[in-house]
């Protein structure tokens, strides 16, 4: 794990989550610091019909303004925004958001691949990519795009996961930077400029 | 490889498109219209961007599958019943005062959402007073909106997104099934009028007491949808009534300050 170039500051936080993730964010979102430096965008894997007490419940958990995302709704650092059921959440040159009702990729909507390849395009090497809990292979490319464009990608340690597929394929395809379990997780993005 | 589309490139793509054809995609979301463009690309197995534009400039056949494949055509009965529920208990009852109905679906696809409207006037009994004008800019959906029919393997969500929305009756009633297919009841569809019109060229055809055009401004950019905003505002009565999609608003719009949303359902009453 050692680092030799010189990290660019991180832009965009990206979490996708499935099956078991909820647990991991209820315990992250409580010992991140207010006001980060960048936005933090979450994809999650959840049931199509929108309830908005999702966003509640994460948001009685952070000090961070925390909000379901609505079309062209500007990014903004220090912000905490959820992807909305059953649509894929794409960013803008501009960086605002886009919604997109189109077809489901890996039997999911929100995927979190078009997510982080969207963010991939406009942030490039300032995106760093976090992969949690899930029994799906979602994410794994996107995390490829963003590695490959010189972004960070953090994995949930395996063995603390509920579902442990979803980061362990990541980390299987080669695309992981660093493996991490909850407080670990929290000191990095904490620390990171 | 797809991946490493050029910004330019699509440019020089939608150029072609506006001045062959007329179709102008240049204030679509970007992330979006790239997304459908790699999409296509590896669908139909073009070894390069540049055979994808050598096709779509020489073959107009082509062209026809282009525009329906760039456009995202998903869409469901009765989706987001609470929707439909504020429609039935709010609105209708309130347009159901007028002599006549006139209602746009703009962008209304393969006609999931006009039929769902259809059976709602129908169960108000506003259907024989009203009309439904169905638009959409692609053809090919247009067709579909005409036949009425629908896959059978569909109904069950359907039938229960209709009984979230307040539906009394059988859904079944609705519909003949037959090879696995499902053909909703002639009486729905005699209301209602077809014609292809595109938001971002064509103008304003009529004025109506609401206007439907959810999950379509998301494909569009911040000009293009203050531009169709203007578009719905210059073709509403006065009290009319304008609904989006879910996640749409006309918070960040030039026309917020004539609209007022009636409540947690994105429909909004205009009031100057
Ligand atoms: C995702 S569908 C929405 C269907 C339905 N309103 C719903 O919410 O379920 C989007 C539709 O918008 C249509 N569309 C895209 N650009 C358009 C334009 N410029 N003018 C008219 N329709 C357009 C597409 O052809 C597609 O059928």
């Amino acid at each position: 794990m050692e680092e030799n170039r010189v990290v660019p500051p991180c832009q965009l936080l990206l979490i996708g989550g499935s099956a078991g993730s909820l647990e991991v964010l209820f315990k992250l979102l409580p010992r991140l610091n207010a006001d980060l430096p960048f936005a933090i965008v979450l994809v999650l894997h959840r049931r199509s019909t929108g309830d908005s007490s999702l966003t509640e419940l994460l948001s009685s958990k952070t000090v961070n303004h925390t909000s379901e995302v609505e079309d062209k709704e500007p990014v903004k650092p220090g912000n905490i925004y959820l992807a909305p059921a059953d649509y894929h959440l794409l960013i803008e040159k501009d960086r605002t958001f886009s919604l997109d009702y189109s077809e489901k990729i890996n039997f999911s909507r929100p995927s979190i691949d078009v997510t982080f390849e969207s963010a991939c395009e406009i942030y490039g090497e300032s995106a760093v990519a976090l992969i949690l809990s899930g029994a799906n292979e979602d994410g794994t490319h996107g995390m490829k795009c963003i590695k490959k464009a010189g972004g960070r990608t953090l994995a949930q340690n395996p063995e603390t996961a509920q579902m442990p597929f979803m980061p362990n394929y990541a980390i299987t395809h080669g695309v992981i930077d660093y493996v991490l379990d909850i407080p670990q997780m929290a000191d990095f993005i904490n620390q990171m400029k | 490889m797809w991946e490493m589309i050029e910004d330019e490139d699509i440019d020089l793509l939608l150029n072609d498109l506006f001045d062959l054809y007329g179709y102008d995609f240049t204030s679509y979301s970007r992330a979006s219209l790239k997304r459908r463009i790699v999409r296509l690309c590896s669908l139909d197995k073009f070894p390069s961007f540049a055979e994808l534009r050598y096709r779509v400039k020489n073959d107009p056949d082509y062209l026809k599958r282009f525009v329906e494949e760039i456009t995202v055509n998903v869409t469901e009965m009765f989706r987001d019943p609470s929707f439909y529920k504020s429609l039935r208990d709010d609105i209708l009852p309130i347009l159901g005062t007028k002599p006549f109905i006139r209602i746009w679906h703009a962008g209304c696809s393969t006609g999931e959402e006009v039929y769902s409207m259809a059976i709602l006037l129908k169960e108000a009994g506003l259907l024989k007073k009203s009309l439904l004008y169905a638009t959409d800019l692609n053809p090919s959906v247009l067709e579909k909106v005409r036949k009425g029919i629908f896959p059978l393997n569909q109904m069950k969500q359907y039938s229960e997104n209709y009984i979230a929305s307040g539906g009394k009756k059988d859904f079944s009633t609705y519909y003949t099934a037959n090879y696995g297919q499902a053909k909703l009841d002639r009486d729905l569809s005699e209301k209602i009028i077809i014609s292809t019109h595109n938001l971002v060229s064509d103008s304003s055809f009529n004025e109506f007491d609401l206007i439907l055009c959810r999950n379509v401004l998301i494909y569009f950019d911040k000009n293009l949808q203050d531009r169709v905003l203007n578009l719905f505002d210059a073709s509403l009565g006065s009290l009319g009534y304008l609904a989006l999609g879910t996640k749409e608003t006309l918070k960040f719009s030039a026309i917020q300050n004539k609209f007022k949303q009636i409540n947690r359902e994105k429909i909004w009453k205009k009031i100057v």
